[in-house]
């Protein structure tokens, strides 16, 4: 809500509290003010280094340059038609001031004005807006001759200001501006733009901020005034209010004013609605918004006589209703609108008149023909009008009210103020007495609370004096016994609930006044509580420790994606992907690329690849985190996985190794290996891989520790990769099931150093082909059994030397015993031992 | 004899001082001292000599032997400092060559901030609960005091999700974390329903919100909630609590403000405000020239929420505070663009 400060000192006098220190408290008390718009009034100036506290815009105007004059005369520029020469008083002294303002061309050439025209005057040297130009840039005035006529000071527009963006003529005042007077008195401004949260929707309105300031600096509030001058005959009788669902409409009131003479508003009229961010229309429109934001109570002014012309001569009956699926009605902005059951409307007995706190029909708005006003404040269910405005996106000052709740005991205060302002500027004659359809008032609602409440609450003592005065500074009315008070929730609130609730939400209003910035700060006292046990996300992060150490780049990707996105992975076997169906899908997607929630991390990691194929020579990425499938209940499983893809250069190249190999499907095992020992989990076994779509049929594997599954991994499907439109050089990537790792049992122990000498040998082995290397690797070590601590394969040969289909494996052994220093003798008969085995079972042959 | 001793040392001392380097200096040492040497002649040659003269030679060229080896000695040891003090002299690299890049892995700037943060919390005793991102209407609003049709639900627009007539409790992914405020106070207070436990903890995780995807705002964030319940839990608490994690986060100095707020599931509510660590609270465009920056929401948990959780707001009382990881590191490194952080674009990833 867009404030202008002056409205605020007709309702709380403040004027002694800098602009500034006004927006801090209201900022802290929970109207946050985003920026402060200077409009004429001295801006703040700030010292080099002093702290800020909102963003600060506008213009200020100088007190010397910037005037309240009269035009006396409007003459005719001797060379130019679209000009017109003002003969001008500021107060000092008389002047000529050139201007093209298309308002003041009635006035040319016929003399002296029997009624000077009061307007804004700028002196040479005033900076102000160019009018002229786009957006806000600021100019000097200077001397300067147009047209044979010499220049140097202006009579304003709004713009010229930066009041608003009227730029069509210059601004005329009401007659009883006073002349000479520096502008920024008369009507200078500050405009706080104050972000109203939802349980501040009572303060919505210019008399609801005033409530809160007066509270926070202990002023006097100044109520508006509403009494109201009526004549004629009554409006009981003439009009009637049918109301079929009080839920939907719990109050509806109207009153009458006659013999309105429909015009412009007075210029502070037109001025604050513009600041707020209205577009003033005419002297009874302006009134129903101008008391809305005074008072937070939108109106809606039908035309009387088009009523009373649609009844046929029967008293004007006004029903309220939720409208039927189908029924139309032509709103004012001349739309046909269709409704629909959660609509509301007010009609007269022949239909729909207009969208029940939404917007008005065309047939009975009020025109520049209107003379008689009939005007109504109703409180609605705001669940209602919030759906209504949202299905026929109409957002108005008065839907964004609705919508947020509005108490019913503001429609007379509305009314009456709505009445007492049309009265003040079009003339016209309020009709006595109103009628008041009321038949769903809410119940006030009592709240107690105690010092040891407040106590218990916020940290903080107060008495219950103390806690009443605070409360009855925002109108509650309290009664105090002992150390409790009862408080009566005044009539304009709907946001205090009743009991524990509403303990809650009086604390809230206590420690707003006492002072969030007052509160102490304490420590919690209680003890810490236990550890919940959380093992899934322990071992994320070990994971992440360990494969960044291990070179590879984290990424998260958007859950977001599209089935034909993750297809791409099924580019060897189509036939196996999953359908649409098989994903969680979302109802509102924001894009046809994010409409699924992901199934495979992998496809997010590798799309994360292709983003980077050219940016760099080595790429490895890794991602952990969930994927969603559907489930039988409403909730998908959200397995976590890990995915992880290399790609590129083995190391980083350099100045002195342009092109290091090419990433294999060993460094990618290498990897995993590591990963497994950083997790105390490990040697895996590996099982070849053969049916994966994924996975290039040759390169690929399965990872198992303790005879649980818990990877697989290999070269991409060069389908895949086509697919994946990624380069040639070969991907690697692995998927890791999470749940595999965690039931997976650590060795924590670790292994004591001997302090023996180890007996080390080298033995290569001539096998078959066919035979893996883990089978040899794993047969070493069974049969050297615990004298063998270690063995390490360093060289796979294949050649001449040995006969097509067999191959060399060259492996170097460490022995040594934990209690004493093994001989050659000892080794020699492990040795022999293990050989013999190999032989046996393998059919190697040890290489001369 | 002894006239000849004289001239091999002379001749011997002679060439050394010729010797240059190590292949000379075993040339010479071979050629004086060698086991053919004139020297070693000598030597060998006494037993030929008279009675008389074999001890004044002898012992006149051990006195030869013993120099040429201390000479040899000495020049050997003077050839290798030459030799270190010009390889010290000569050898150089071009050290403005780049180095040999290591491969180096690094942790997205999420991650890396949410673990700051948790971090931070797991100091102050907040441990670490997590709970599911895709959530039901409930969980997500409902349990958290936002009813259907609630104002509040229009400041987090929703992703559903196609799961069939639904009625008011429809499937979403999880506009916050704060679902999980209900799913940890179920979690403790089944471990003893009459008595239920203290808690302390912290929520990290992924959130969704129906959003255009600018530089300002992206459809997915992290968010990271404190979540405190006990029977002595009060608004000043949760004051210290966030002052402390601000000067730990932000450094000893970091000013904090503490003003009303609103959030349907805390009474009540502030928000906190850090004075911006960018200009110092002078006003600059990190801070949209206001010198706070918005960086937490919290208040005391509502007393509908603790009792959907099943902790008794007559008995307990209890604060949340909340806040975005991606929004600190946006304000940490002057990030500008929200969406490099699901962009994933090494370029941007390799500078943390």
């Amino acid at each position: 809500m867009k404030l202008p400060v002056s409205w605020l000192y007709d309702f709380v006098d403040v004027r002694d509290v800098p602009v500034e220190e006004l927006a801090h408290r209201l900022t802290v008390s929970g109207l946050e003010v985003g920026e402060i718009r200077f409009v004429g009034w001295k801006m703040p100036v700030r010292a080099e280094g002093e702290k800020q506290a909102f963003k600060i815009s506008g213009l200020e105007w100088d007190p010397e340059k910037f005037v309240v004059a009269e035009i006396r005369a409007v003459n005719p520029h001797p060379n130019a038609d679209r000009l017109v020469l003002c003969d001008l008083f500021d107060g000092q002294q008389e002047r000529v001031v050139l201007t093209g303002a298309p308002n003041l061309f009635e006035y040319k050439g016929k003399g002296p004005l029997d009624k000077p025209l009061k307007v804004a005057y700028a002196k040479e040297g005033a900076v102000l807006y160019d009018g002229h130009k786009d957006g806000w840039h600021l100019t000097k005035l200077k001397k300067a001759k147009i047209r044979g006529v010499v220049s140097d000071s202006m009579v304003c527009s709004e713009k010229e200001l930066g009041i608003s963006e009227e730029h069509e003529g210059i601004i005329i005042f009401d007659d009883d501006a006073p002349v000479g007077v520096p502008l920024a008195d008369y009507i200078g401004d500050a405009v706080l733009d104050i972000d109203i949260l939802p349980n501040n929707a009572r303060n919505a309105n210019v008399l609801g901020i005033a409530r809160e300031v007066a509270a926070l600096f202990d002023r006097p509030l100044r109520k508006p005034e509403t009494s109201l001058q009526t004549v004629g005959e009554s409006l009981l009788g003439k009009a009637r209010i049918e109301i079929s669902d009080p839920a939907l409409n719990p109050r509806f009131m109207l009153g009458l004013i006659r013999d309105v003479q429909i015009g412009p508003s007075p210029y502070w009229v037109q001025r604050r609605l513009r600041l707020a961010g209205m577009r003033p229309v005419n002297n009874v429109v302006d009134a129903t918004n101008y008391a809305m934001l005074e008072i937070g109570e939108p109106l809606h002014a039908f035309d009387y006589d088009v009523l009373r012309q649609r009844a046929g001569g029967d008293p004007v009956t006004i029903i309220t209703r939720a409208a039927r699926d189908g029924e139309k009605l032509v709103t004012l902005d001349g739309e046909e609108r269709t409704l629909s059951s959660v609509n509301v409307l007010v009609c007269d007995a022949r239909g729909p008149l207009s969208i029940a706190g939404v917007m008005g029909g065309l047939e009975s708005e009020v025109t520049e023909n209107t003379r008689n006003v009939l005007l109504e404040a109703a409180a609605w269910n705001y669940i209602n009008i919030r759906r209504t405005a949202n299905q026929h996106a109409l957002h108005s000052e008065a839907s964004y009210r609705f919508s947020r709740g509005v108490h019913p005991a503001l429609a007379e205060d509305g009314l009456k103020r709505g009445l007492y302002w049309m009265a003040q500027w079009s003339g016209g004659q309020v009709a006595p007495d109103f009628i008041d359809n009321y038949p769903l008032p809410p119940k006030t609602v009592r709240v107690q609370i105690s010092s040891n409440d407040v106590r218990r609450l916020l940290g903080l003592e107060l008495s219950a004096q103390e806690i009443a005065a605070l409360l009855g500074k925002l109108e509650f009315a309290c009664e105090v016994d002992g150390e409790t008070v009862t408080a009566t929730v005044p009539p304009f609130r709907m946001d205090i609930g009743e009991g524990v609730i509403g303990r809650a939400d009086l604390a809230e209003e206590i420690v707003r006044l006492y002072g969030y910035d007052r509160l102490p700060e304490t420590g919690v006292r209680d003890v810490i509580p236990p550890r919940p046990v959380n093992p899934l996300y322990d071992l994320e992060e070990t994971l992440r420790d360990s494969l960044v150490k291990l070179g590879l780049q984290e990424v998260v990707n958007y859950r977001l994606t599209a089935p034909e996105r993750e297809a791409r992975l099924y580019a060897a076997a189509p036939e196996q992907a999953p359908a649409e169906s098989d994903y969680v899908r979302l109802a509102n997607p924001i894009a046809p690329e994010k409409r699924v929630l992901r199934r495979h991390l992998l496809a997010s990691v590798l799309d994360v690849l292709e983003r980077n194929q050219r940016l760099d020579d080595s790429l490895a990425f890794f991602e952990i985190g969930p994927v969603f499938i559907p489930s039988d209940g409403p909730l998908p499983d959200e397995p976590h996985e890990l995915a992880l893809v290399m790609q590129g250069a083995r190391r980083e190249p350099a100045w002195d190794d342009a092109r290091p190999p090419q990433l294999d499907f060993f460094d990618l095992k290498g990897v995993l290996e590591a990963l497994l020992a950083d997790l105390q989990l490990g040697p895996a076994r590996f099982e070849p891989l053969r049916d994966h779509p994924f996975f290039h049929p040759g390169k690929a594997a399965r990872m198992i520790v303790q005879e649980q599954e818990i990877g697989l991994f290999g070269q991409l499907h060069p389908l895949v990769q086509d697919a994946c439109e990624l380069d040639k050089a070969p991907v690697l990537a692995a998927l890791i099931d999470l749940d595999g790792l965690l039931n997976a049992a650590p060795r924590r122990a670790i292994r004591p150093i001997s302090p023996f000498p180890p007996v080390l040998e080298d033995i290569a082995l001539v096998v078959d082909e066919e035979i893996p290397a883990g089978q040899v690797e794993a047969l070493i070590r069974q049969t050297g059994g615990k004298l063998l601590a270690d063995v390490r394969l360093f060289d796979v040969y294949r050649g001449e030397k040995i006969g097509a289909g067999k191959k060399s494996l060259a492996y170097s052994l460490t022995y040594q015993a934990p209690d004493r220093t093994l001989t050659d003798k000892d080794a020699a008969k492990l040795r022999k031992k293990i050989i013999k085995r190999l032989e046996r079972e393998l059919g190697a042959q040890l290489r001369g | 004899m002894l006239d000849k001793l004289q001239q091999i040392e002379t001749a011997a001392l002679t060439a050394l001082d010729a010797v240059q380097d190590e292949a000379a200096l075993d040339a010479w040492r071979v050629r004086y001292l060698g086991r053919q040497s004139e020297l070693m002649q000598v030597f060998s040659g006494l037993g030929q000599l008279s009675k008389e003269e074999r001890p004044a030679v002898g012992r006149a060229a051990n006195q030869v032997k013993v120099k040429l080896e201390a000479a040899l000695d000495e020049k050997r040891a003077a050839l290798k400092e030459a030799a270190l003090e010009r390889a010290l002299r000569e050898e150089k690299v071009d050290v403005t060559l780049p180095g040999r890049a290591p491969r180096r892995g690094r942790l997205h700037p999420s991650t890396q901030t949410l673990r700051r943060i948790l971090g931070i919390l797991g100091e102050m005793g907040f441990q670490v609960f997590t709970s599911r991102e895709v959530e039901l209407d409930e969980f997500n609003f409902q349990y958290l005091n936002f009813p259907p049709d609630h104002p509040a639900r229009e400041m987090q627009d929703s992703f559903y999700v196609e799961a069939g007539e639904r009625g008011d409790n429809p499937v979403l992914l999880r506009t916050h974390t704060s679902p999980g405020q209900i799913h940890a106070m179920r979690y403790y207070a089944a471990m003893n329903p009459d008595n239920p436990p203290p808690i302390r903890i912290a929520l990290p995780g992924m959130c969704f919100r129906y959003e255009q995807i600018t530089a300002r705002s992206e459809v997915q964030f992290n968010q990271v909630e404190g979540l405190v319940v006990g029977e002595n839990v009060t608004f000043s608490d949760l004051k210290g609590t966030l002052a402390e994690f601000a000067r730990r986060m932000f450094g000893p100095q970091a000013r904090v403000r503490f003003r009303a707020s609103y959030f349907p599931f805390t009474e009540p509510s502030a928000e906190v405000d850090v004075e911006c660590f960018v200009c110092g609270g002078k006003g600059c465009p990190v801070c949209k020239h206001s010198g706070w920056l918005e960086i937490l929401g919290c208040g005391m948990v509502h007393p509908v929420v603790l009792q959907n959780g099943g902790y008794d707001p007559q008995r307990y009382t209890g604060f949340a505070f909340g806040m975005g990881p991606e929004r600190q590191a946006m304000l940490r490194h002057k990030i500008e663009d929200i969406r490099y952080f699901w962009g994933n674009d090494i370029r941007f990833l390799k500078q943390f």
